[in-house]
Order: C-alpha cells, then sequence, then structure tokens
C-alpha cells in the first residue's frame, strides 16, 4: 500500500477504514540469511540495504523491546555532515545525500527540514577552527559558509552578541543540515523493509550467540534459538553487552545524554544552532517546543536518566546564548544511552568472529549517520568487507594507531 | 545523585570529577603493545556494580573508588583510593 496525496483522500472519503499495519508482525523463522540485532534506526536501515542493494531477503531484525524504543526515539534529530577528519566526512556526507532522497526512497514524510547548522565561535581562535573545519569540508565537496557577526546577526537578531564573556563573533553555516522527525524514520525504514521481505521481529531479545569452529552460527532469544549465516550487532548503548555474548571486550563506554524540550512558542529559530563556548544544541520543533541539550553526564551508565548538575549547565549554556529562554518552561526532559567509543568516532566493521558483524560506537552523532551507517554495515555484511566510505571504522584501529578522533581528547568519553 | 567522601561527608556528585573504571593498575613499561591497548582503550563497561574513580575536585581533592550500580546510579560505598586493592 502506497502513501500518497491521492490515497489520503480516497481514505478520507471512505471514512479511513482502509489502512493497514505499516508493517506485519512475524514470528521469527528458524533460520535467516542475515539476522540484524537491534531495531534502533541503524538496525533498520541495516535490514532496508540489505534488501534493496544487496538482494537479500531472508533477512530478520530482531528488538527486545519495540523499534524505536532506544536512541532512534529519544535524540534532538539534528542531522549534519560538518566533519573534519578524512574518516569521517565522507561518510556522513553520503548520509546527507542519502537523508535528501530519503522520502522518495523510503515513501514516507521523514520530515527532513534543511534548515541549517550554524555552529557559532566567539573568539580568533574559533574563528580560525571554524575556517579550518569549512575549508575541510569544502575540499571534501561538501557545503560551508563562513559568517562574520553581521550575517549572524540578520539571521538571528535576539541572541546575545554582547556578552562580555562569549561575545558572538560568526559562526559557520552548513545550509543543507537540519533536522529530521527520528520516529517517522524508524516507521519509514520498517516499513519499507518489510514491504521487501524483511521480518521485524519485535519483544524478541538476543540472549546468546552461538558460535562454533570461530563461526556465527545464529542467536539464542526470548523467543528461542534463531539460526543465522550472518548475524549484524547494532544495539547502540548496548553493544559491550551483547558484544560480549560473543566474547568481545569493546573500545566502549555506556553514558546518558539527556535532553530537553521547552513549551511551544511561535517561530522563534528557524535553524540548528549551536554555542561555541560550551556544548549546547538547540532548535525548534514544527509544534512550536525548542528542543536543545548538552553534554553527557559524564559517567557510565545504563539508566536512561540522568541528573541535576547537567540540567544546570544546558540551563546556563541556554541563558548566555539566548537570554530570552529564561521566560519559557521546560516541559519534559529524558536520557537516552550511548556508546561512548574511545576516539569519540564509531565502528562499522567484521569482528574476529567469522560471519559477525558490528556497528557500534556511535556517541553524540548516530541519528545524523542513520541512512550511510544501514547502507555500509549492509554492505560490509553482504560482501564480508567494509565499503570505501566505513573503511576507516575499524575495530581494530585502537591497536594499529589509525585513530579517529576529531576532538584530539584522547581514550577519555566524558571528553568527547 | 550524591557521593559519600570518607573525608567531607555526603556531598552532591558536581564537586566530583569522573575518571572511569577503578581498574588493575597499568602493565609494565615493557609490557607487549597488546597488553597496552587492552589497559588504555577496553573496557569491561558493566550492567551493574562498577568501582570507578572520583576526583573530589571541589572537596578534600582526594582520589575516591565509588562502588556505584550502573542500571540505577545507586552508590553503595566510597574508599579514598589509597585504601583500595583491585581484586586479583
Ligand atoms: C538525548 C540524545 C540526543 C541525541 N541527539 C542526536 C542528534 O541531535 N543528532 C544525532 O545525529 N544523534 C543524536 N543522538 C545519538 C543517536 O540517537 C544515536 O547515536 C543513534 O540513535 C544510535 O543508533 P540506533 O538508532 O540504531 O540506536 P537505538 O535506537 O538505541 O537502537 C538500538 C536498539 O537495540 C536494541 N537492543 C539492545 N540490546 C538488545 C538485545 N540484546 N537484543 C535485541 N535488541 C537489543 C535496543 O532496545 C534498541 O532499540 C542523541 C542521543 C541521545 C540519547
Ligand atoms: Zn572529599
Amino acid at each position: 500500500m502506497s502513501y500518497s496525496f491521492l490515497r489520503i483522500v480516497r481514505e478520507a472519503l471512505r471514512g479511513d477504514r482502509g489502512w493497514r499495519p505499516a508493517w506485519r508482525d512475524p514470528a521469527p523463522k528458524p533460520h535467516y540469511d542475515v539476522v540484524v540485532v537491534g531495531g534502533g534506526g541503524h538496525g533498520l536501515a541495516t535490514g532496508y540495504y540489505l534488501a534493496t542493494e544487496h538482494g537479500l531477503a531472508n533477512v530478520a531484525v530482531l528488538e527486545k523491546s519495540w523499534i524505536g524504543s532506544g536512541n532512534a526515539g529519544r535524540n534532538t534529530t539534528i542531522i549534519r555532515s560538518n566533519y573534519l577528519l578524512a574518516g569521517n566526512e565522507p561518510f556522513y556526507e553520503h548520509s546527507m545525500k542519502l537523508w535528501e532522497g530519503l522520502e522518495r526512497d523510503l515513501n514516507f514524510n521523514t520530515m527532513v527540514s534543511q534548515r541549517g547548522v550554524l555552529n557559532l565561535f566567539h573568539s580568533d581562535a574559533g574563528r580560525d577552527a571554524a575556517a579550518r573545519r569549512g575549508n575541510a569540508m569544502r575540499l571534501h565537496g561538501v557545503d560551508a559558509a563562513l559568517l562574520d557577526e553581521a550575517a549572524v546577526r540578520a539571521m538571528l537578531p535576539w541572541l546575545d552578541f554582547d556578552g562580555a564573556r562569549f561575545p558572538i563573533t560568526g559562526g559557520l553555516l552548513q545550509r543543507r543540515g537540519g533536522t529530521a522527525r527520528h520516529d517517522a524514520v524508524v516507521w519509514g525504514y520498517a516499513r519499507a523493509a518489510d514491504r521487501r521481505g524483511v521480518d521485524i521481529v519485535q519483544n524478541c531479545e538476543v540472549t546468546g550467540i552461538r558460535i562454533a569452529g570461530g563461526r556465527v552460527q545464529g542467536v539464542e532469544t526470548t523467543r528461542g534459538f534463531i539460526g543465522a549465516a550472518k548475524v549484524g550487532l547494532a544495539c547502540a548503548g548496548n553493544s559491550s553487552r551483547v558484544a560480549a555474548l560473543a566474547g568481545l571486550r569493546l573500545p566502549i563506554e555506556s553514558h546518558v545524554l539527556q535532553a530537553f524540550v521547552s513549551e511551544a512558542v511561535k517561530p522563534l529559530i528557524d535553524t540548528v544552532l549551536t554555542f561555541g563556548a560550551g556544548h549546547f544544541y538547540i532548535s525548534q520543533s514544527d509544534k512550536g517546543g525548542l528542543v536543545f541539550g548538552g553534554d553527557i553526564d559524564g559517567y557510565n551508565s545504563y539508566a536512561q536518566r540522568g541528573n541535576l548538575p547537567i540540567v544546570e549547565d544546558v540551563a546556563e549554556a541556554c541563558m548566555a546564548l539566548l537570554p530570552l529562554a529564561g521566560r519559557l518552561r521546560v516541559l519534559r526532559s529524558w536520557g537516552g544511552i550511548m556508546d561512548m567509543s574511545m576516539d569519540g568516532s564509531p565502528i562499522i566493521d567484521r569482528t574476529p568472529v567469522a560471519g559477525l558483524y558490528l556497528n557500534a560506537g556511535w556517541c553524540y552523532g548516530g541519528f545524523k549517520a542513520t541512512p550511510a551507517s544501514g547502507w555500509c554495515f549492509a554492505h560490509t555484511i553482504a560482501h564480508d568487507a567494509p565499503h570505501r566510505l566505513n573503511a576507516a571504522m575499524r575495530l581494530d584501529r585502537f591497536a594499529s594507531g589509525a585513530l579517529i578522533d576529531e576532538r584530539g581528547a584522547g581514550a577519555q568519553p566524558n571528553l568527547h | 545523585m550524591r557521593i559519600p567522601c570518607p573525608h567531607c561527608g555526603m556531598r552532591g556528585s558536581e564537586e566530583f570529577s569522573y575518571r572511569g573504571a577503578a581498574g588493575p593498575p597499568p602493565p609494565a613499561a615493557d609490557a607487549p603493545a597488546a597488553s597496552w591497548h587492552d589497559h588504555v582503550y577496553l573496557r569491561d563497561n558493566p550492567f551493574g556494580p562498577h568501582r570507578e574513580l572520583w576526583h573530589h575536585r571541589y572537596g578534600c581533592r582526594r582520589w575516591l573508588v565509588v562502588t556505584r550500580d550502573t542500571r540505577t546510579h545507586d552508590i553503595a560505598g566510597a574508599v579514598d583510593a589509597s585504601a583500595w586493592q583491585p581484586p586479583a
């Protein structure tokens, strides 16, 4: 059943009785060519691209809860491709290009909104760093514009430009960046994968990984054993726990990141804005709420909720940037558990176990990566070899020294 | 979250900075690269009780080993790091 304007009109005239569930609810089969563990954005996108790009339809995506119950449904929905390093930037730009065609591709309104991402700076050093990053992006064929103070004032006149401590002196703008509707991305990939024959099995937790002779045989689950020629792990936040089922110890710590939404107000911020003198990012949802966040809490956690010091920290950064927000009430806050890798960059790779593949370590930035992550992971699984775009995102880079450390902060996740 | 500092008493976690898992001491300087890799980069990342290093930065400035449950943030106790022995 295709979605279209015509279809909405037709269903409306028939009392909306013709809509069907967007995906099936199949019982797991005894054996699949590929089992993907984790029904977040990345796992579902992997299932979709395995079917569409590699002709594999005997595929299941297993989710312990409901799809999108993890980070995919908890993030602040920012999409961008403004990375500095060559190991990252072409990958994220591929993701941006997939975002640009995603709604047509999936036949689903994922509400991709290229409203721009503006990273402010507040000093000469900040301007130099922004210029360097912008140049690196342009060398990779990605759009970047360095704005002076006057140009930022014209865009967002109500920011605190003249604060004595962090005066705003300009910003780096990626106009093609923006936001997308996180839940719709999950549902869109699920529906499109399902239509191509991929089984999406919810309430099915993987509790063991069966290995014989160094090769994966399948997974033990709360719904019984499921055989598989290949198994791909996409369990953001819980990667260490699931990989441990195969005897792997990962370069990852799980940390909690909080997010906040204010009461709805009239249109105020028509871009995505980040503070350059602290970690703070904000945008406005179509319902009018300001959606914002900052740093991780900074200690290992699987609790999906954070503590008050970060609430204070985020509120302070918010007030330093846009004092008018002080009159707004926060409606909701929540937390999600993310894999923090030891260099701040992700892993999409094979593992020492034959037939077992790993997609992990997304840190703060895995939502924007969803399309390319699924695309590259599907390629890596189908060909048993990474694609050029994820070739640097290796599991063994911590041993070889070929790290992808955008921040240069070292193996200390709460500094990334 | 509040941490019971053995020197200062119960204090808000914002007075402390977090280092990570309190593990065994680093390998010998001439240990094989693989041992250093494991020490610097790999983590147990447990789902449950975790022994971890916190520095009482805005207090007594001592390093503490705190036992905290990563599922709930419940803190079972804290001792001065100099009084702590990693499990063998
Ligand atoms: C508050 C917050 C804000 C964020 N903001 C942004 C942002 O603005 N931009 C951005 O790019 N990124 C952002 N991120 C990061 C982004 O959300 C994640 O990196 C990304 O969603 C991770 O991939 P995923 O969607 O596959 O993860 P998830 O949705 O977490 O999927 C993993 C799934 O695996 C399942 N699972 C785990 N263990 C098992 C098991 N044993 N068996 C079966 N299933 C299992 C989980 O239930 C979960 O559904 C944010 C994250 C948080 C928490
Ligand atoms: Zn103290």
